[in-house]
């Protein structure tokens, strides 16, 4: 009876253990927005570990996205009405990242296939949840088109193909730039290995991306203490008023 | 110096809007408006959130006419029980602008409205005001040329619930300052801006205020309005961002002392030229964006996080 039971998990071994596995590092765990805050590297690296020598057949590949908090969005188009452009049509997409940048070692087309990229959600049109969108508005694609288009040009978005190095099949590591312009959120990076287009393993991070210090004391103040917040706002332009003619006075005679 | 601003979640130059907020306070200075009108437009130019603009725009006015209000009164050139009616209808209408600002922001409007009331108000009164000065330096020229009367009688003086304000040396109906507050308090929740622009040539031509006393009412009255707006924008939308106000502030305080010297050395008529053709090449740009076909046609909001 043991025997058997150990024969079975013997077998079990190799199918349920992945042939390869992902070790990962970040070069750190949280960035703290402060008020000199100008953007911030984040260094993905790691290493494959193989219980068995690499296949040899297909290369291996790696894909690593970061993926900031997302929230419902809604797009508008302008269009010409007597004479001046207006917002017309809208379309509500029900969840779409603040922040979303892909780092891969080739092509995304050839590393990853359609259903992979289905099932795991990597690329940017599949990691943006526009469902049900199509009743909203006449020809609802180009609506998440433009998001996408949006958020690329004020580099929200990134696809950076070849931006991540993998030495000796084994080793890889890949430099993710957060840019000022940051969302305070939970950050998820994903690291995927893959081989012809299908995933081998995959891992996730978590950055913490908080406001720190005196952004910290604002923000929060700004949202649980609103009166407070806006008297202070005003106390300081009172102030401010005040204490330049005061000043100039002194200094003209 | 590059600044991360905690409301508008931006990161700006710090030095940029120092500046900014610099030549808006030398224009403030120069022609004692509050500069809002200049303010909110740049705001947007340089990727601060609208909703964001608008509310710090009104928190700059504020220190700007604290400032003016405090060198007029030296001159004893405020009206204060003026100030007081006009303040009664600047609430009713700031609320009421409140209002309408969360409204359209559901409906996705705010931008068109915004600039449509900056085309609209601003253009008229440029165009008025570069009429009249214009007229008026004509008239400087020719020396025996019939003047205005100070005091003409109209519909104004007809109303009920009249007052004396002693300081302008009027005796008239409280509704049409009223009135004018309101309409002043309104298109300072709307577009972020103090309002002088309006109130100043309303004063003068519908209330038949001494001009000396104008400046100093207008700003007056704006300081009020201007806070109500900041505080009810801070509670109900929480778009005030104060370290931005704050460079505009220190930028605009410094400025305006300067425009200020500069001004008293240009005639009254070159002054309010110049401000005319300023005003109305903001309308004019304001203006062309609504249409002139955009390079993006789509724009995003972004809601509440989940």
């Amino acid at each position: 009876m043991i025997r058997a039971f150990a024969i079975l998990i013997a077998l079990a071994l190799p199918a349920a253990a992945q042939e390869e596995s992902i070790v990962v590092g970040l070069s750190q765990s949280s960035v703290s927005i402060t008020t000199d805050f100008v953007g911030s590297e984040i260094l993905v690296y790691g290493a494959v570990r193989r219980d068995a020598p690499a296949p040899t057949e297909d290369p291996l590949e790696v894909i690593v996205t970061v993926e900031g908090p997302a929230t419902p969005i809604i797009v508008r188009k302008k269009e010409r009405r007597v004479g001046i452009w207006i917002n017309r049509d809208k379309v509500r997409i029900g969840s779409a990242p603040t922040f979303y940048a892909i780092a891969t070692t080739g092509a995304l087309g050839d590393i990853l296939s359609e259903t992979e990229d289905l099932r795991h959600r990597i690329t940017i049109p599949s990691v943006i949840r526009a469902i049900g969108i199509s009743s909203e508005a006449e020809d609802a694609p180009q609506f998440v088109e433009a998001l996408m288009r949006i958020r690329q040009s004020e580099g929200r978005y990134r696809v950076n193909e070849h931006a991540v190095d993998l030495d000796e099949q084994t080793l890889f590591r890949a430099d993710v730039e957060l840019p000022a312009d940051l969302t305070e959120g939970d950050y998820r990076v994903r690291i995927f290995l893959t081989r012809d287009g299908r995933v081998v393993d995959t891992i996730d991070r978590t950055i913490f991306v908080r406001k720190a210090g005196l952004e910290r004391f604002l923000y929060t103040m700004s949202r649980e203490q609103s009166a407070l917040y806006g008297l202070l706002s005003l106390a300081l332009a009172v102030l401010a008023g005040w204490g330049a003619s005061t000043i100039f006075r002194l200094i003209r005679p | 110096m590059q600044m991360y601003l905690p409301i508008a979640e931006v990161s700006i130059n710090a030095l940029l809007v120092l500046g900014l907020g610099g030549i808006v306070g030398f224009m403030s200075g120069m022609f004692g408006v509050g500069g809002g009108f200049l303010i909110t437009p740049l705001l947007f130019f340089i990727g601060i959130p609208p909703a964001v603009a608008v509310a710090t725009g009104a928190n700059q006015v504020v220190a700007s006419s604290v400032s003016g209000v405090l060198a007029q009164m030296k001159r004893k050139a405020v009206d204060f029980r003026m100030g007081m009616v006009l303040q009664a209808g600047g609430l009713i209408g700031s609320a009421v602008g409140i209002w309408v600002f969360a409204r359209l922001a559901v409906l996705g409007q705010v931008d068109l409205f915004v600039q449509l009331s900056y085309v609209l108000f601003l253009g008229t009164i440029g165009a008025m005001m570069l009429q009249e000065s214009i007229r008026a330096l004509r008239r400087a020229k020719k020396p025996g040329a019939p003047i205005k009367r100070a005091h003409v009688h109209t519909w104004v003086h007809r109303l009920p619930f009249k007052m004396k304000f002693r300081a302008s040396g009027l005796y008239i109906s409280v509704l049409p300052p009223m009135m004018i507050g309101a309409g002043v308090g309104f298109l300072s929740a709307i577009m972020g801006v103090g309002g002088g622009f309006i109130m100043v040539p309303a004063m003068i031509y519908l209330l038949g205020m001494p001009t000396k006393v104008v400046v100093g009412t207008s700003l007056f009255q704006i300081i009020f309005v201007s806070a109500f707006t900041t505080l009810a924008h801070a509670m109900t939308s929480g778009t005030v961002d104060i370290m931005l106000a704050l460079l505009l502030i220190l930028g605009g305080v410094v400025g305006a002392q300067f425009g200020a010297r500069i001004g008293v050395r240009l005639r009254a008529e070159q002054l309010r030229i110049l401000l005319a053709l300023l005003v109305i090449a903001v309308s004019v740009k304001v203006g062309t964006e609504l249409v002139l076909t955009p390079n993006e046609p789509f724009s995003l909001q972004v809601m509440g996080a989940e």
